[in-house]
């Protein structure tokens, strides 16, 4: 069954991660590696993506003839989308412990951020039983 | 193997476990044999085209595999830096394949015991059966299962590990406990070959189409082990199974993906070869006296293939069936379907008096069938806002796409039609 983990950061998330110190940034930036890594070996890595900065982002609508529009600027919210992955595991178990193990991935002074992550299943196909 | 026509494609399959079986006789190395064999089935898959298959498919394959397992085995030597000791020690595991000597043996029971070992997951033991027994490319599976390659080779590596770490014999078990034993892991096999199946059947049509493949390979594999073992009934029943539910794949889905229940499905679209094919051998399994649970559930898909009309469908006898699949069977779903087949019978409070029960149970507690269930009887019943209450319950626990859209259907058209 395969999850996606979202990992939310604060409207001043983005600020607060470039200001830290550089060693701080590294190990973050080692840890999400790491963990990329292991759920490679694991076999139950999909996908992972992290996102731009919310201060580029655009919202679109269609107008009259199908055109974009796109407002100046993106709303305020209280919190953003900063990455996501994509697992396949065996367990919904599974996936909330590698929530987890995200979650406590190192912030300033190497603390543990324990950033929410939200864990949602993705739709599959069509039951077996289904008649 | 898309260079391939579908004839050789099918040889290179079924060539597959009896290369490996050989391969693993002689280097008894079951890991790197896998991925010696896999090699040479990708070469054969980029040369035949070109150059034309070999007079003898198999033993070009068992040549080509055990080259590179004696390439290996040289790298892995020199990797230790024991060159002068180990040439000599070359020469006994590799000698000369002298394959038009070599006995023809069916190895597949065997692998597929091993692929299907109790140590793996099951997604661990599907995705090695497909490979080491199935034939299939890494890419294929990984495609399949709609995973990154990598991601898929990680797993069918780690279950190779897992055997290896196992120490597993390549026999079939024998002496005073082999019979047991074998019966046991036969059954383990079954259920690996029975979730492949229904991993293909499953997919909707049209956006997955590659995954469909998967049923027809698990009906392919299940059809060498019934070759094999031609008097257990179980595998009998299984492939039965598979042929009597697969009959029904193109009436299932609308042409937009969406699920047509048994009943409202067009008829002249099920696959009379596949219904004959499975009476005729789950009438030849039931004449043999003893019964197994997929004997039981073919039974049950053979009634209902063998009804013109959904109104024709002979209620009593699934009912029937169900009863006595209740008996050997502790499964939750069973008693569901139980409940639905007592409501055709004896009415929809009857139905639902079961289900009661299954409240009771627990084991079904928060499942979105059992609200399914539910809301379909008590929508029989009469009882519409319950009904439309507990399809919008099951659709919001519903973790298919199609199910989900197939019951928040249900809720909008039972509102409609009485508000």
């Amino acid at each position: 069954m395969k999850y996606i983990l979202m990992m939310n950061c604060p409207r001043t998330g983005y600020d607060s991660f470039a200001s830290m110190p550089k060693q701080d940034i590294q190990a973050h930036i080692a840890f999400m590696h790491s963990l990329n890594k292991a759920l490679r070996e694991s076999g139950e890595f999909v996908s992972a993506e992290g996102l731009a900065d919310p201060k580029q982002a655009k919202r679109v609508r269609a107008g009259k003839d199908g055109e974009p529009i796109t407002d100046g600027v993106f709303p305020e919210a209280k919190e953003y989308l900063a990455g996501y992955w994509i697992i396949d595991v065996d367990s919904p178990e599974q996936a909330y412990k590698i929530a987890a193990r995200a979650s406590a991935a190192p912030g300033p002074g190497g603390a543990p951020i324990n950033m929410p992550i939200e864990v949602r299943q993705v739709m599959s196909g069509p039951p077996a039983e289904f008649s | 193997m898309s260079l391939l026509d579908s004839a050789t494609e099918l040889l290179l399959r079924d060539l597959a476990p009896q290369v490996l079986g050989s391969i693993i006789r002689r280097f008894r190395d079951f890991a790197v044999a896998e991925d010696a064999v896999q090699e040479a089935l990708l070469a054969a898959a980029t040369q035949w085209p070109r150059e034309g298959v070999p007079g003898n498919p198999r033993a070009w394959l068992i040549q080509v595999a055990s080259r590179r397992m004696t390439d290996y085995l040289r790298s892995e030597m020199a990797r230790r830096r024991r060159e002068t000791a180990a040439s000599a020690e070359l020469e006994n595991v590799a000698p000369a394949p002298d394959t038009a000597l070599e006995p023809e043996q069916d190895d597949t029971l065997v692998l597929l015991f091993m692929c299907c070992h109790p140590a793996l997951t099951s997604s661990s033991a599907i995705a090695l059966t497909l490979r080491a027994v199935g034939g299939l490319t890494t890419a294929e599976i990984a495609s399949a299962f709609l995973v990154p390659e990598a991601t898929m080779a990680q797993r069918i590596s780690r279950a190779k590990q897992s055997i290896k770490a196992s120490g597993m014999p390549f026999s079939l078990p024998t002496g005073r406990s082999g019979n047991l034993e074998q019966t046991q892991r036969l059954r383990a096999v079954l259920h690996v070959l029975y979730l492949i199946f229904n991993e293909g059947y499953t997919s909707s049509a049209g956006s997955h189409l590659q995954r469909t493949e998967l049923s027809g390979e698990a009906i392919r594999l299940t059809r060498a082990v019934h070759k094999l073992l031609p008097d257990d009934a179980e595998v009998a029943g299984l492939l039965a199974l598979m042929l009597l539910t697969d009959a029904r794949r193109a009436a299932r889905t609308g042409s937009d993906g969406e699920l047509i229940p048994l009943t409202k499905q067009d008829r002249t679209l099920w696959n009379s070869n596949q219904i004959t094919e499975g009476i005729a051998l789950l009438t030849a399994t039931l004449s043999k006296g003893s019964i197994g649970a997929y004997q039981l559930q073919a039974a049950i898909a053979a009634v209902h293939d063998e009804a013109a009309r959904a109104e024709d469908t002979d209620w009593p006898q699934i009912l029937a069936l169900y009863d006595l699949l209740k008996r050997i069977s502790d499964n939750p779903m069973v008693m569901l379907n139980h409940a639905i087949a007592a409501a055709m019978v004896h009415g929809p409070s009857a139905g639902l008096e079961l289900l009661d029960a299954l409240d009771a149970d627990g084991r079904l507690t928060g499942h979105h069938r059992l609200d399914a269930v539910r809301a379909h009887l008590l929508e029989l019943a009469g009882d519409y806002s319950r009904a439309i209450a507990h399809y919008q319950t099951a659709a919001a626990r519903a973790a298919s796409l199609p199910e989900r859209n197939y019951l928040i259907t249900q809720a909008a058209r039972l509102r409609e039609s009485t508000g």
